[in-house]
């Protein structure tokens, strides 16, 4: 791959943008470049890395979910409902995991019967689906805070990996989640780039009509991407639930809008068919990056989410500049080809 | 994977109808391996609802399929594949995300039911691809960033790849230089080699008498003759695709008088797009423009209209200076532009007739207040319906009440109620029937006796010969030869196209 190639990857402009935001912070307060902060933005970083994971996969394959918040707080505040109501082992973190994982999957059905059954829109579908479940479980599985949730998720909040004091005095504290965070981002790398469902993915972004010709089936392939989203999604609302320590089923509503945000700064193309697991790694890194420390500039909380509303129209709006240089390109080269 | 296995497929008496419309009527047609054969036909014709029928796609009403030995009443796309039969189609189904490599080589995963890939597997079985009909690409490119001649290639080597035994391609030479038809051709000679049976449809016959063995024309859905290649000439492969009756109909209006110029074009130029083309059209003129696909015809169509940036030249509209580049100035100077497929798919079908008269332009029927009066409305679609004979009891029903005819008649009065001086239509009888299109050149005709200009673009050659005073050919962006009246014939324009 020549210069040219890499400089105009969405990678690279994002790599710089990371490197210059780090800059101007750190020139104004130096607490920017330490080991704590850095473990913060990671540890902020786990969940929404992991729906961002699952949101990558839906973009690439020319849809969108916006149920996955609902789906990974609905599995999360499930699951530990259910540890209580049978008393399963208080102190076991497998059992929460999987339950949760499991409810996601199911819900995800759901989103797959509607999206590949239906033919309903993505976007229309998950809109839809993400009333229904909130609905159910406000009404049927419980609208109370749970603030004692069972031990082992508990427990699991501060089992660290590293753990040091600094010169300063504070706690450095780096979560043992960063492991297997970093297990499942790999996997999903090698399942979109190794195997043959990862490769439907992209060509169902790349088009219906010839992945069907191709001999893929867009219905099976779809019901796939749903399920697997909504377990990915479940994972991360149990993680979510363990990491603040409390169940709460109105948390999570709402963060659809930075974790689509990373995904699409992270170079997927929201027209699908283009989009990198290493890119989505970058958008979340510097999503959460900017929302832990645009204090430190002397900005108010309050901006951040208009910061990264503003991030998310300014990602879009790079990918259509992009696209139509690309096809300028493209008639150039074409033009040439044929003198 | 490719079978030398001579294979034997045929059809027999097939018989297709889509509603009303009868496509193929009793078509029998057999293509052996080692042999390319040329399916030729107009458009209309039943081309490619014969392919369609072939490859699984459209079950036939009637008839037998048989391959090899095999007998079936109709095929399954997934059955057609299984046996070895491949289609390329016009746009080739590739994913344009994808590189060159995985286009070629995801599909033999997917009929290997592997789970996993990887690079290097792809690399090698793509290349392999490619040094089977010995062409070069870079493979690993995406798609989206590749010639469409090489696109075509690599479709050509994905179907190879799949063990084709029988490859359709379905005018492959569109949109091709004749530097990538001659790379195309030795493809097609190399898998032909292998004994690959190829059907090879097109309606250029300099390109059909060059690579193919056999030949079978449609007309109207029949076939009008079958045979080996080297026992038709030009002529008779002509007259078989048009039919003599067509040719000799002209139904061109007499002009009046060629002296009152209604459209002058002078030196237009956009580079390196199109350069230097001066024409004039007289009031009740048709003027046909033709040339091949990329020849600068359709942003000429376009840049008279201001719809197409151009550099320098001059239009005049009535003697009047027309500013450049502003469809504005081109509509208020009384010049309309319908584009392709305009006239296929130009109408609200669930909306009465009247309201799809009024609606281009429909601010012109605005009274105080922005409303629209009722009234008016219904004078307006009762000259039109009197005018263009369209046959209707009540203009408030809705369009899908009247037939395929008069809907195009509803679609031509619905521009023409802009009451245009000079119309252009770029490609009004594309993917049209022979009876509607028949439909669509009459109201030409009897618009350009009333007095008003057209400028006609299409490729269709017959069909300019029936309607146009004149002809010019676009070439490489440059007027390459104008036909007057006198010397329009068909083998001639052909060959100055080609």
């Amino acid at each position: 791959m020549n210069i040219r190639k890499l400089l105009r990857r969405n990678e690279t402009v994002l790599i710089f943008a990371i490197i210059i935001f780090s800059l101007v912070i750190g020139s104004k307060s130096p607490e920017f470049f330490t080991t704590a902060n850095l473990f913060d933005i990671l540890r902020s970083s786990f969940v929404q890395l992991l729906f961002a994971l699952g949101v990558l996969i839906v973009i690439i394959s020319g849809g969108i979910d916006v149920s996955f918040p609902i789906v990974g707080i609905f599995a999360g505040y499930t699951a530990v409902v259910m540890m209580r109501k049978f008393q399963l082992n208080e102190e076991s973190l497998l059992i929460p995991i999987t339950l949760a994982i499991i409810i996601g999957a199911i819900l995800g059905g759901f989103n797959a019967i509607a999206i590949a059954g239906f033919g309903i829109p993505t976007l229309i579908a998950t809109l839809g689906t993400a009333g229904i479940f909130r609905g159910l479980m406000l009404s049927f599985i419980g609208a109370s805070f749970i603030s004692d949730i069972p031990v082992g998720l508990d427990n699991f909040s501060t089992a660290d990996l590293i753990k040091f004091e600094s010169d300063a005095g504070t706690l450095v504290r780096l979560h043992v989640l960063v492991i297997p965070v970093a297990v499942i981002t790999i996997a999903v790398s090698l399942l979109l780039n190794r195997t043959i469902f990862g490769r439907s993915v992209y060509a169902l972004g790349g088009g219906i009509e010839p992945t069907r010709r191709l001999g893929i089936s867009i219905k099976r392939t779809q019901a796939k991407i749903y399920m697997l989203v909504g377990g990915l999604s479940g994972l991360a609302g149990i993680l979510y639930v363990s990491l603040q320590r409390k169940a709460n089923p109105y948390d999570l509503a709402g963060s659809e809008l930075d974790v689509i945000a990373a995904v699409v700064l992270g170079g997927a193309s929201i027209m699908g068919g283009y989009g990198t697991v290493f890119g989505t790694v970058l958008g979340v890194l510097f999503i959460n990056m900017m929302k832990n420390n645009l204090v430190l500039l002397g900005v108010s909380s309050s901006w951040q989410r208009a910061a990264v509303g503003v991030l998310l129209v300014l990602g879009i709006t790079i990918q259509a500049i992009g696209e139509n240089r690309k096809s300028k390109r493209q008639k150039t080269a074409a033009n040439k080809e044929k003198e | 994977m490719v079978s030398t296995k001579t294979l034997n497929y045929s059809v027999e008496n097939i018989v297709k109808s889509f509603g009303g419309a009868k496509a193929l009527s009793s078509v029998s047609m057999s293509v052996s391996g080692g042999e390319v054969h040329c399916l030729a036909g107009e458009n209309g014709s039943g081309k490619s609802t014969l392919i369609k029928i072939m490859s699984g796609v459209h079950a036939p009403d009637s008839g037998i399929i048989r391959l090899v030995e095999k007998e079936f009443s109709s095929l399954s796309p997934r059955q057609a594949v299984q046996e070895g039969v491949q289609v390329i189609f016009q746009d080739f189904s590739l994913l344009p995300n994808l590189t060159a490599a995985e286009n070629i080589a995801l599909p033999t995963y997917i009929y290997e039911n592997s789970r996993y890939i990887n690079k290097k597997s792809t690399m090698k079985i793509a290349q392999e691809a490619l040094d089977l009909i010995g062409v070069d690409i870079d493979i690993t490119l995406p798609v989206s960033e590749i010639s469409i001649a090489s696109k075509q290639l690599i479709a050509i080597a994905r179907a190879t790849n799949l063990g084709v035994k029988m490859l359709f391609m379905d005018e492959p030479t569109t949109a091709l230089t004749r530097k990538e038809i001659n790379r195309l051709f030795t493809v097609i000679n190399q898998i032909r080699a292998r004994g690959v049976a190829t059907v090879f449809v097109s309606h250029k016959i300099d390109e059909i008498q060059e690579i193919c063995n056999t030949i079978t024309v449609l007309r109207n859905g029949s076939v009008v003759a079958d045979g080996l290649m080297k026992d038709f000439s030009t002529k008779q492969i002509s007259e078989a695709m048009t039919g003599q009756d067509v040719l000799t109909t002209r139904i061109t209006p007499e002009l009046k008088s060629i002296k009152q110029k209604v459209v002058q074009v002078s030196n237009l130029s956009a580079i390196p797009t199109f350069s230097n083309i001066s024409f004039s059209i007289a009031a009740g003129e048709i003027l046909g423009v033709t040339g091949l696909l990329g020849s600068g015809r359709t942003e000429l169509a376009e840049a008279i209209f201001g719809k197409y940036q151009v550099d320098s030249g001059e239009i005049s509209v009535d003697g009047l200076k027309l500013p450049l580049n502003s469809s504005k100035a081109a509509l208020a100077a009384g010049i309309g532009y319908v584009p392709p497929d305009r006239l296929t798919q130009g109408l609200f079908l669930e909306q009465s007739i009247l309201r799809n008269l009024i609606a281009v332009g429909i601010d012109r029927y605005k009274k105080g207040w922005g409303l629209l009066p009722r009234k008016n409305l219904a004078q307006v679609g009762d000259r039109w319906i009197s005018d263009l004979k369209i046959k209707t009891k009540n203009p408030a029903n809705p369009v899908t009440s009247l037939s395929g005819g008069n809907q195009q008649r509803v679609v031509l009065a619905k521009w023409f109620a802009t009451n245009p001086h000079l119309m252009i239509l770029n490609g009004p009888t594309v993917g049209v029937d022979v009876g509607s299109k028949r439909e669509i050149l009459e109201i030409i005709r009897d618009r350009a006796q009333s007095g008003m200009s057209f400028l006609l673009v299409s490729d269709d050659i017959p069909e300019l010969i029936q309607i146009c005073h004149r002809v010019i050919v676009i070439k490489n962006g440059k007027i390459s030869k104008e036909f007057s009246e006198s010397e329009l014939n068909e083998s001639d324009l052909y060959k100055e196209l080609n």
